[in-house]
């Protein structure tokens, strides 16, 4: 069927923020489908309130609106441009729900709109749970045993039913936030109750548990001539009982015979017939018994996913490409793969290699959250890697994820431990349980213990099992010293450095005294790595390159070779020869080549900002005519993407994959360099390693990045250009620190040296709480040493982004942080421009960040964080390297800012790009969203740590809208009217008196605790009482539980009134009543309550803006 | 690719070798049973299935490289066994097999194999083998296991250049029961296994047997046919004396043109007769042969279970399991035949019916086992004619 002539223009719904449950995988299918749609010559519109993505760059849709997500938000965006379709599958959750409140609401039949892709009934059924679970009987396929509950005593009455341990679910929210595993009766009542106030339909679905059953996932394609295709079948190594974004999963599905496979293929497509997804993708999700093979439909998503993503990186089918096609009308049979060039897009991908994903968590950023897997989501990224074998694709995967690890690292803390330890650690679903599993063979477990315990099935802890035993005989004996035993143990994946570090004890005939001499130098190392084979990492790479052991490349083509690929997307393995030498099949090309390394899995501080840059880098440099080639292991993203680059090799980022790629890259052809500075923290790490091989680094030097990081060498820099720094010190002890801090005076910012995203940062302010945090941040750190700062409270913080091409400089944007210096500027909310700076501040800003581009000799972006006290301008810190801004700066200023800065870092001049347009007639508001839902029993409080997962963009006239507009995409929707509870501490005390008496006079009830409330009365305003939670019942708490609350300003000072105050944070966070715990933030909300009336919010599109 | 002949030392510890007939030399580690074989190679990319596909008599005189790296990890069991004569020669993998994981084994896999007299070698870069085949098609060979690792290079050599290969080789009368039989079996499910057959006023269906897979008569017991199974050379006096509702044409091995010597001529009877008939792969080509059309050696075959086809009467995609070398020649159909399936790979023909006759015939494997399910309408349609 050819493509639907009757719609001419469509509107794509992206997925808002990036939250736990959904990340950059939407960025990824909203911009396939955009591009899809816009090569069949519809008209776009596009909203998304994420700035960081690449969907809402200016040229990939005709109108995009960067606007908060919500029906009354969108049908405006309706009303304006009037669009024939909407397109509701490729934005998440978000979109889906979004989608059908539209519905609801009559805005499709008011203006003529039809959903595309899946309409409002089969949505419906697929997330409502107990129309799911008709549909299943219908089709003969069975459900767990279940019930659905609007109350506590419906919740009791399904109990019966199903038994303890029990699953519940809440209706409609992302990730399963909210759901859990009881195992008792008091735990059932506290996951019911949470998941009743999670689920926007106070809905729950309980579940009888399948815990240790096996857990499959298929992805479906369907079209509108009911043509059905299985992308990908994808098992969890983590049997049920942990949400699959949590698991660590394998692709394809490898314990199933082809009798049971087909039962579940089948099952899959009956499952999207029946709940009447019209065309696209979708995700069946099953549980399996191991002991009989029952089959049990867990649930499907009628929509392109996180697990589409995976699907789609892991077979090379473009998922939401082609659905966005089949949306359409197109047939699978009229449409060809274009990755491959060669397959029909209605061909099954078949594989020839094990695709392994592992999750990122971020457990240490959330104190007293606990770190157990359950049925709600909570990691916040993914590392996905190929290899031929499971071995070499888990090995892989564990080092992409950049959590230190090798491989199986030891797990110190159960060695030598007994078996009830072991059984109780193991009996624990952590993100370490892998680890605890490869640690507990060490200890002498057998397959059956383990699996007895885990649910883990066989075949993957026999594999584990086979590795461990392979470690232990290096051990034992050193490393082989011939190719072909050198390439077995690689096959298997094992990373140099693991090599080594394995290889070293084996001559630890003394404990640790070998592993000490083996690092040393002279005739006694030279007789232990005779011994060991190699030391250290960079002796197996040597040892492998005198045996010729390399990795050679293969092609990701979907059809296991069987056709011949157009598109060159790689992975290493190592492969034995078979015709006389491993078979390659990079080809690298003779062209001008530059390689930009990729940021690796989504982690706090580094996630889509990073990758939205290297995307913008590859796009720039092939414009400029270079050849691009592109290295990531994060399958969520638009860089791993077949077009963003010339060529892709799916791998982690290590310096040993990164070398091996560059090696046969430079086989031909000619480096230009590689990119560093646009992936975060990840590529810069490998910085010294390449530089050491000798490999060209494009843009900003090694060194001067490493000057900008280096205190000492800074310090001397910002002395010479006399420029001003908050007081500082260094301090490699305890005792040093004290005295540091003394001299600098309480109160006190604390940091380890060399972090992204100010993990274990901390303001401190007396010496107790200094002790505490050296004794905690020594171990996030190493033995690296501990930075102090002064702390300059209440002072207003900085971002300004500026490109640098060595002799130019040219600032992109200058940001006001609204949220004052201490909050870490990736959880401060900022404007575009500066809202209440005076301009000769701006200025100074913008003059210090030149003279300081130019002394570091920056080549490409940089960034400034500066914080303003009493009209001085303080320089915090500099990074000459994308920052986590560029995108929103980009987004605000309308600028390619990344796209000039990587033709810069390739030899071209600022001059012949145009110059920045800087006087907007309009103001753009970041907010950061952040995922406190996720970790119960965390402080949900604004601190030098960065714990935001993404952001939103607010634009408008004016700073009040624009606020309002941050908020309300962050899911903050400020009250109108109603109660505000005030609880400031005495410095925010006057600051805030005027947002008080505004909102006042708009209507708002407000109420304080003691001091605030007696500050406010004097200040003549009418303020109730309540009291303090130390004050005995009824207290502030109770009020807000009732609902009784709809706003809450609290700031807090010093460590005892901030613990004080933490259950008024967590039951804002739970009763999901807005709240600000700065004072500035608190002002900017009075401001926009005041000013906004929220149903005549003005939509315009960036396309507008911009002309 | 370097191509030389011997020119591969054995490696220390190899107990597997391929060697090709032009005189490459491929080695691994031998499992299964010891010895060596003859066949020609070629690959098939399904991801599960293994079993099924080396029972399949189709793969007789075959060496089937799995481009699956991991093959065995649900071990065998006596179920997904497509017939108990020889099928696949013996298989080639890239990792080495490891203990069987699933409810339903009952033995492991390298066991299942040296029982059944088949050669397997693992360690192999199994893509550049598929590569190789898809560059230059696939080659003759002999697989060799010897534990001891004692190969005769030249001896195998020999045997591999000798070999005349299956282009006019007939494999059919090899493989096809020599008796006549009364199919009892019926379909599979999950938790009860293989179903049996029905009463006898069911329409019954007279089968030939080229080398057929035993899921093809479980399906037509399942549409509600009664199953006769005879062998190839049955005679149509032969077939007609069982009074059939309907004659089924089997898949099988070889060269259609060979086995058509003798097998084509009875079907151009039945035609005539206006005995209803139903041909799937072999039993397919035979059908167009007896039509007047012609069928040739593909290049590389058709092997997997993802390989979409397309109904040319509804625009309808099917997801189908294929397995064949030699394929009907689309352009030289008569007018009197009608094309009705499509590959959307290559165009090449999948399937036939014969204009004014209850007749047709389709060139993969409407019965799964291994692969998707989305064909056994056939079976249900072809019953469905009889009276």
């Amino acid at each position: 069927m050819p493509k639907r002539t009757d719609i001419s223009s469509i509107l794509v719904i992206g997925a808002g923020p990036i939250v736990i449950g959904q990340a950059c995988e939407f960025d990824y299918s909203g911009t396939q489908a955009i591009k899809a749609l816009k090569e069949e010559g519809y008209r776009v519109v596009l909203v998304n309130s994420n700035p960081a993505t690449i969907m809402t760059d200016p040229d990939m849709a005709d109108a995009t609106y960067i606007e908060p997500i919500t029906p009354e938000v969108v049908a405006r965006i309706i009303e304006k441009e009037r669009p024939d379709a909407v397109l509701p599958t490729m934005g998440g959750q978000t979109a889906l729900n979004c989608a059908l409140s539209l519905e609801k609401m009559g805005v499709f039949k008011k203006y003529g709109v039809t959903m595309i892709g899946a309409d409002a009934e089969a949505i419906d059924k697929a997330e409502d749970r107990q129309k799911f679970r008709l549909a299943m009987d219908r089709i003969g396929l069975e459900s767990a045993r279940s019930g659905i509950a609007h109350n506590l005593d419906e919740a009791i009455a399904v109990l019966e039913t199903t038994g303890l341990p029990a699953i519940i679910r809440p209706s409609f929210t992302l990730g399963g936030t909210g759901g859990g595993i009881a195992y008792n009766k008091a735990e059932f009542e506290r996951i019911v109750r949470e998941g009743l106030d999670a689920s926007p339909t106070s809905e729950v679905l309980i579940e009888e548990s399948l815990l240790g059953w096996k857990e499959f996932e298929m992805e479906v394609v369907r079209d509108r001539a009911d043509n059905c295709i299985i992308v990908c079948s994808i098992e969890n190594v983590d049997p049920m009982g942990v949400h699959t974004g949590d698991s660590i999963t394998v692709a394809p599905a490898l314990t199933l015979t082809d009798k049971e496979y087909q039962i579940m293929r089948s099952a899959s497509i009956a499952v999207l017939r029946e709940i009447g997804v019209e065309t696209g993708g979708s995700n069946v999700q099953f549980a399996v018994n191991p002991a009989d093979g029952r089959l049990i439909v867990i649930e499907m998503n009628p929509r392109v996913s996180r697990s589409s993503a995976l699907a789609s990186k892991a077979t090379g089918f473009p998922i939401a490409r082609i659905a966005a096609k089949l949306a359409v009308g197109y047939t699978l049979d009229e449409l060809t793969n274009e990755i491959t060039g060669a397959t029909p897009a209605s061909f099954e991908p078949t594989i020839d290699y094990v695709v392994t994903k592992i999750p990122r968590f971020a457990f240490e950023k959330f104190k007293g959250a606990e770190n157990n897997l359950s049925t709600a989501m909570k990691s916040v990224g993914e590392v996905m890697a190929i290899g031929r074998s499971f071995a070499e694709s888990m090995q892989k995967a564990l080092r992409g994820l950049e959590t230190g690890l090798d491989g199986f690292n030891r797990v110190v803390e159960l060695e030598g431990v007994n078996r009830d330890l072991l059984t109780a650690a193991l009996s624990k679903r952590t993100p370490d349980r892998i680890l605890q599993v490869a640690q507990a063979f060490r200890e002498g477990m057998t397959v059956e213990e383990i699996h007895d315990i885990t649910f883990y099935d066989p075949w993957f802890l026999r594999q584990i099992e086979a590795i461990i035993a392979a470690e232990h005989q290096i051990s034992n004996d050193g490393l082989p010293n011939d190719a072909a035993a050198l390439r077995k143990l690689k096959a298997m994946g094992f990373s140099d450095k693991r090599l080594a570090t394995l290889a070293v004890r084996s001559v630890g005939v003394a404990g640790g005294l070998g592993e000490t001499q083996a690092r040393r130098s002279g005739l006694l190392h030279d007789a232990l790595r005779a011994m060991a084979g190699a030391t250290s990492e960079a002796e197996v790479r040597e040892l492998r390159r005198k045996l010729g052991v390399h990795p050679v490349f293969k092609r990701i083509d979907s059809c296991a070779a069987e056709f011949e690929a157009i598109t060159p997307y790689m992975y290493s393995t190592y492969e034995a020869p078979s015709f006389g030498e491993a078979e390659n099949e990079a080809n690298p090309t003779d062209r001008r080549k530059i390689v930009i390394l990729g940021g690796g899995p989504n982690r706090i501080g580094q996630g889509i900002e990073f990758d939205y840059c290297c995307c913008h880098a590859c796009f720039a440099l092939e414009e400029a005519g270079f050849e691009t080639i592109m290295i990531n292991c994060n399958p969520e993203t638009v860089s791993t993407d077949y077009d963003t680059s010339d060529r892709l090799y799916f791998e982690p980022l290590t310096a040993e994959d990164v070398l091996e790629i560059l090696r046969v890259e430079m086989s031909n052809g000619e480096l230009v360099g590689v990119i560093v500075q646009f992936g975060g923290q990840t590529p810069l790490s490998l910085a010294q390693a390449l530089e050491d091989e000798g490999i060209p680094i494009l843009g900003t030097s090694p060194d001067a990045i490493d000057l900008a990081e280096d205190r000492e060498r800074f310090a001397r820099l910002v002395n010479k250009l006399k420029l001003k720094q908050p007081d500082n010190g260094i301090a490699r002890s305890r005792d040093e620190a004290r005295a540091v801090a003394a001299r600098i005076d309480y109160p006190v910012l604390l940091r380890p040296s060399y972090v992204l995203g100010g993990r274990a940062m901390e303001i401190v302010d007396s010496e107790a709480q200094l002790d505490n945090y050296i004794a905690t941040a020594v171990l996030v750190s190493g033995d690296s040493p501990v930075l102090i700062d002064q702390y300059l409270r209440d002072a207003i913080e900085c971002d300004v982004d500026a490109l640098c091409d060595g002799e130019q400089v040219e600032v992109a944007g200058v940001m006001q942080h609204i949220e004052e210096a201490g909050v870490h500027s990736g959880d401060s909310a900022c404007t575009l421009p500066p809202y209440s700076l005076p301009p000769e501040i701006v200025e100074e800003m913008e003059r210090q960040a030149k003279e300081l581009a130019l002394a570091l000799n920056v080549v490409g972006l940089m960034n400034i964080q500066f914080a303003v006290k009493d009209g001085e301008v303080y320089l915090i810190e500099v990074n000459p390297r994308a920052s986590r801004t560029v995108p929103f700066v980009a987004k605000a200023i309308g600028q390619p800012v990344a796209k000039i800065a990587a033709r810069v870092m390739a030899g071209e001049k600022l001059a012949t790009f145009p110059a920045f347009r800087r006087d907007l007639d309009y103001m753009a508001v970041k907010e950061a969203v952040f995922p406190f839902t996720k970790f119960p029993g965390s402080d949900p409080v604004l601190t030098p740590e960065m714990k935001s997962t993404g952001e939103v963009m607010g634009i408008d006239r004016n700073f009040a809208a624009a606020f309002y507009k941050s908020q309300l995409g962050a899911g903050v929707a400020l009250p109108e009217s109603g109660v505000l509870f005030v609880s400031v501490k005495d410095s925010d005390k006057p600051v805030i008196v005027p947002a008080i008496a505004a909102l006042i006079e708009h209507g708002f009830t407000v109420i304080a605790t003691g001091g605030t409330q007696q500050y406010l009365v004097e200040q003549g305003l009418p303020v109730e009482r309540v009291r303090k939670v130390a004050e005995g019942q009824p207290h502030i708490v109770d009020r807000m539980i009732d609902g009784d609350v709809d706003l809450v300003f609290n700031t807090t000072e010093g460590w005892q009134s901030h613990i004080d105050s933490k259950s008024i944070r967590a039951s804002a966070l739970t009763s999901r009543i807005p709240y600000y715990t700065t004072a500035a933030a608190s002002l900017a909300a009075a401001q926009a309550i005041v000013a906004i009336n929220a149903s005549q919010l003005e939509v315009r599109s960036l396309q507008d803006y911009y002309s | 690719m370097a191509d030389p002949a011997f020119t591969s030392a054995q490696p220390t510890g190899a107990t597997g070798c391929l060697v090709l007939a032009d005189g490459t030399v491929v080695w691994g580690m031998g499992f299964g049973a010891a010895g060596e074989a003859v066949g020609e190679v070629c690959f098939n990319t399904a991801m599960t299935g293994y079993q099924e596909i080396l029972t399949d008599p189709s793969y007789a005189a075959q060496i089937v490289t799995f481009t699956f790296p991991h093959i065995g990890n649900v071990g065998a069991n006596t179920e997904d066994v497509e017939s108990a004569v020889e099928g696949a020669v013996g298989c080639i993998v890239r990792e080495e097999i490891t203990p069987s994981s699933n409810f339903r084994s009952t033995q492991q896999f390298a066991e299942w194999m040296a029982e059944i007299c088949k050669i397997g070698i693992s360690g192999v870069d199994t893509r550049a083998l598929t590569r190789r085949i898809r560059l230059s098609g696939a080659p003759n060979a002999v697989i060799a296991h010897s534990p001891d690792g004692e190969f005769d290079l030249p001896a195998l050599l020999e045997r591999a250049r000798s070999w005349p290969g299956l282009e006019g080789m007939d494999l059919a009368q090899r493989v096809s029961r020599e008796k006549q039989q009364a199919w009892e079996g019926g379909s599979w499910t999950l938790g009860s296994g293989y179903g049996s057959a029905e009463g006898d006023k069911l329409p019954h269906v007279v089968a030939i047997d080229y080398g057929s897979k035993d899921n093809i008569f479980r399906n037509l017991v399942k549409a509600g046919a009664r199953v006769t199974v005879v062998p190839a050379k049955a005679t149509q006096d032969e077939v007609m004396a069982l009074k059939p509702d309907g004659v089924f044409l089997s898949n099988g091995p070889g060269d259609p043109a060979a086995t058509g010597v003798y097998a084509v001529p009875v079907i151009k009877a039945l035609l005539d007769a206006d005995v209803p008939l139903f041909g799937i792969c072999l039993g397919h080509q035979m059908l167009a042969l007896a039509t007047g059309a012609k069928t040739t050696k593909m290049h590389q075959g058709h092997r997997g279970a993802n390989h979409p086809v397309k109904r040319l009467d509804s625009g309808v995609v099917e997801i189908t399991s294929m397995n064949h070398g030699f394929a009907v020649d689309g352009a030289t159909l008569p007018d009197s035949v009608e094309e009705t399936h499509v590959s959307l790979f290559d165009g090449s023909n999948c399937g036939i019916s014969i204009k004014g006759k209850k007749a047709f015939g389709v060139q993969y494997h409407p019965e799964a086992s291994p692969g998707p399910q989305d064909s056994f309408y056939l079976f249900e349609r072809f019953v469905g004619m009889l009276s």
